[in-house]
């Protein structure tokens, strides 16, 4: 059974006049120990999927509809005391910028051992012990210390060791990762992403990881979403998706690499820009950027469809491969997006028609 | 810490020198002191001979460092109706003052942050629409009137509180007479106390709310919540300490400001402090007393805006107060 298993999940803001929609109907499985990457260009909803995991979305923001199975439970019908059981202790949480993550008025210790304490009783010797081994684990050089330091003594690397070492501290089962390294240098951002992984594998734990670099996707997990204006356009194994992209807007995210371009030359961005909430397109959300976009692009929201080891949602993608005739090709996807499992024959199973998890939230 | 402490030394001196410069200049130009000394029959050639012996003919930066130095030796000159040192006058009113203020200031504190806390924790509740919208009255409605209402309500009507005066003190050391030790002393600081908050508590619960209502925005209080920290200590752990830090700058200020407020305050309920003092001094246009008293109102400011800021130092780790103002 998946660990995670988000189903037709969608996010809404209250506006003044109307809401607006963040997130249209996901769904995606996560299995135990698994790696998953979620990558889109800034603004397709990969920050407000990691929150509304964790049901953190803030104010105007709330779950419409859907479903987030976690450990047998659904995270969206659960009110604030069984969040908070499940918050940082099953599930943890690593922000994107470690300068203003941790409180500057705690120390190391006190916010450490306040995590502990939120979740089992713990004496402040006993809580601080748990802190000195996990600060060891994610290579803090003399732990104790650290303990009565304060955020601003400390460097960023530093500082998004400690947030990853507490991410660790309840041994959790899932860790949500939101661009955990786009704050830092260059230089260190490899070797934090070196530490998720060695960590994420030794204590198999499941992994989320919110990203705008391929690259790094490529390294640390099996499994990628890709988003497009609140949606999930692509999905599946990560090495088949970086090598060979289906949907017009992945390939356009690969070919916009810069090792895809020949030195001298511009990099090969994709044109125009991600719409916001306000005025999303109709029908394929990404059509005024496509190349091959046809009038039903414009007008119908394409149907998520299985193509072996990756699941698209494209009306090009369909008719191409409906035209090779390809045999297992075009199977409408099991649960409208991603399954948990990575390997093939699982897919195969899903055969059954469904028409309304297949067009997502068309209507 | 010490670079830090000879530099607020350096402001502290600076801040005080200007005082004294424009305490001096009132006193040049209010009234004659010839007047004060001398009768009305006098001759003009004996006033004249006064003048050069009292050094009153000498120019303005003589007779300032003259002040100067007699001030730097306590010696703020001798009060015409009082006929007493100047400084001794006020030493004698300043423990009332004092405790006015310092019984303001906890009610302050003690409403403020609670109130505060509260209302940008639920801003849409109907308590926090109440205290919001009292608070625009409270900031709006003059001292003098609020007094005025109070004594009316709880003097007047209700019978339960006196109006004026301290009733019973305690001397507890040389002209220190507290209010704290008697019930009666009680009876008679709760009025004043609470008319002199009056101006300052809706300016700091809007504060208060307005700080910790951004600072409930931070990254840092929802990463709390993402750890499944209880709200409670979110509230009051996370978000105070960080709410009160710019809070202890302008409240240092205030309090500050308050001395000056205790005029009005002290005149309605007449409070027997350095306020109402104050105003009789202007009344009977008894210079030297006058410029005692803005010496010595500019010096507890100076005072008690060092000490604020020695405090937030103290409370905010980001500030290192050993290599403060190296
Ligand atoms: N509080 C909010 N109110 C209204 N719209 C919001 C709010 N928060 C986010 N959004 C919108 O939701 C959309 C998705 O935001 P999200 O933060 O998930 O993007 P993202 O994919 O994480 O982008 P980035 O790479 O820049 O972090 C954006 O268009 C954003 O403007
Ligand atoms: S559905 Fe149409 S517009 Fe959307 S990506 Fe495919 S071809 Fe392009
Ligand atoms: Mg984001």
């Amino acid at each position: 059974m998946a660990l995670l298993s988000v189903k037709d999940l969608t996010v809404k803001f209250a506006m003044r006049e109307q809401s607006v929609t963040a997130l249209d109907g996901i769904s995606f499985d996560l299995a135990k120990g698994e790696r998953l990457g979620i990558v889109g260009e800034s603004g397709a909803g990969k920050s407000i999927t990691g929150f509304s995991l964790m049901k953190l979305i803030s104010k105007p923001g709330f779950i419409d509809r859907g479903q987030i199975q976690f450990d047998g439970r659904d995270i969206a019908k659960m009110d604030e005391p069984a969040l908070r059981d499940i918050r940082g202790n099953h599930m943890a949480m690593i922000f994107q910028d470690p300068m203003v993550t941790l409180n500057p008025v705690l120390t190391i210790g006190e916010q450490m051992v306040e995590t502990l304490r939120a979740h089992r009783k713990l004496s402040l010797e006993e809580a601080e012990q748990i802190a000195i081994v996990k600060l060891r684990e994610v290579y803090i050089p003399s732990p104790e210390e650290r303990l009565r330091q304060y955020p601003h003594e400390l460097s960023g690397g530093m500082r998004q060791r400690i947030i990853i070492a507490i991410a660790l501290l309840l041994e959790p089962k899932l860790i949500i990762a939101d661009e955990p390294t786009t704050a830092l240098d260059v230089t260190i951002q490899a070797d934090i992403m070196d530490l998720m992984l060695e960590l994420c594998q030794t204590n198999k734990v499941s992994l989320i990881l919110i990203t705008h670099d391929l690259g790094v996707v490529n390294q640390m997990t099996e499994r990628t979403l890709v988003m497009y204006a609140g949606r999930i356009i692509e999905s599946g194994r990560t090495r088949e998706i970086i090598n060979d992209p289906q949907h017009p807007y992945t390939q356009g995210l690969i070919n916009a690499l810069p090792q895809q371009t020949l030195p001298g030359q511009p990099l090969k961005q994709i044109p125009g820009s991600m719409p916001s909430l306000t005025n999303i397109p109709t029908g394929c959300a990404f059509h005024p950027r496509c190349a091959y976009a046809t009038s039903r692009c414009k007008t119908e929201i394409p149907r998520t469809l299985r193509f072996g080891a990756v699941e698209v949602a494209c009306h090009e993608v369909e008719r191409l491969k409906a035209g090779q005739g390809k045999a297992g090709t075009g199977q409408p996807a099991a649960n409208g997006n991603a399954s948990a499992n990575g390997d093939t024959s699982a897919y195969d199973e899903a055969s059954t028609y469904d028409e309304a998890s297949a067009n997502g939230s068309g209507s | 810490m010490f670079a830090y402490l000879v530099k607020r030394a350096f402001q502290a001196i600076a801040v005080m020198f200007v005082i004294s410069v424009v305490s001096f200049a009132i006193q040049d130009n209010l009234g004659d002191p010839l007047r004060e000394l001398v009768g009305q029959s006098v001759s003009e050639e004996v006033r004249e001979q006064l003048r050069e012996e009292l050094g009153l003919n000498d120019s303005f930066i003589t007779q300032y460092l003259r002040f100067a130095w007699k001030a730097l030796h306590g010696d703020l000159g001798t009060s015409y109706f009082f006929k007493e040192p100047a400084l001794t006058v006020i030493f004698k009113k300043l423990p009332a003052t004092l405790e006015l203020v310092f019984g303001a200031t906890v009610i302050i504190i003690g409403l403020s942050v609670p109130l505060g806390v509260y209302t940008a924790i639920k801003p849409n509740g109907l308590f926090s629409r109440i205290v919001m919208g009292l608070s625009i009255v409270g900031i709006s409605v003059p001292v003098f009137l609020t007094a005025i209402a109070m004594i009316y309500l709880f003097s007047v009507e209700l019978q339960w509180l006196p109006s004026f005066g301290r009733g019973d003190v305690v001397p507890i050391f040389g002209h220190w007479d507290t209010n704290f030790l008697t019930v009666d002393g009680w009876q008679h600081i709760l009025l004043p106390s609470i008319a002199l908050a009056s101006i300052m508590l809706p300016l700091f619960v809007r504060l208060i709310r307005a700080e910790m209502m951004e600072t409930l925005q931070s990254e840092y209080v929802k990463y709390a919540t993402a750890k499944g920290v209880r709200p409670m200590r979110i509230y009051f752990v996370h978000a105070l300490k960080n709410t009160l830090l710019p809070v202890i700058t302008v409240g240092g200020v205030q309090i500050g400001t308050m001395v000056a407020y205790t005029i009005l305050t002290e005149t309605v309920f007449q409070w027997p402090g350095m306020g109402f003092m104050f105003l009789e001094a202007v009344n009977r246009v008894d210079t030297p007393l006058i410029v005692a008293y803005l010496i010595v109102v500019g010096f507890i400011f100076v005072v008690t805006n060092t000490i604020v800021d020695l405090i937030y130092g103290l409370v905010n780790p980001t500030i290192n107060i050993a290599r403060m103002g190296a």
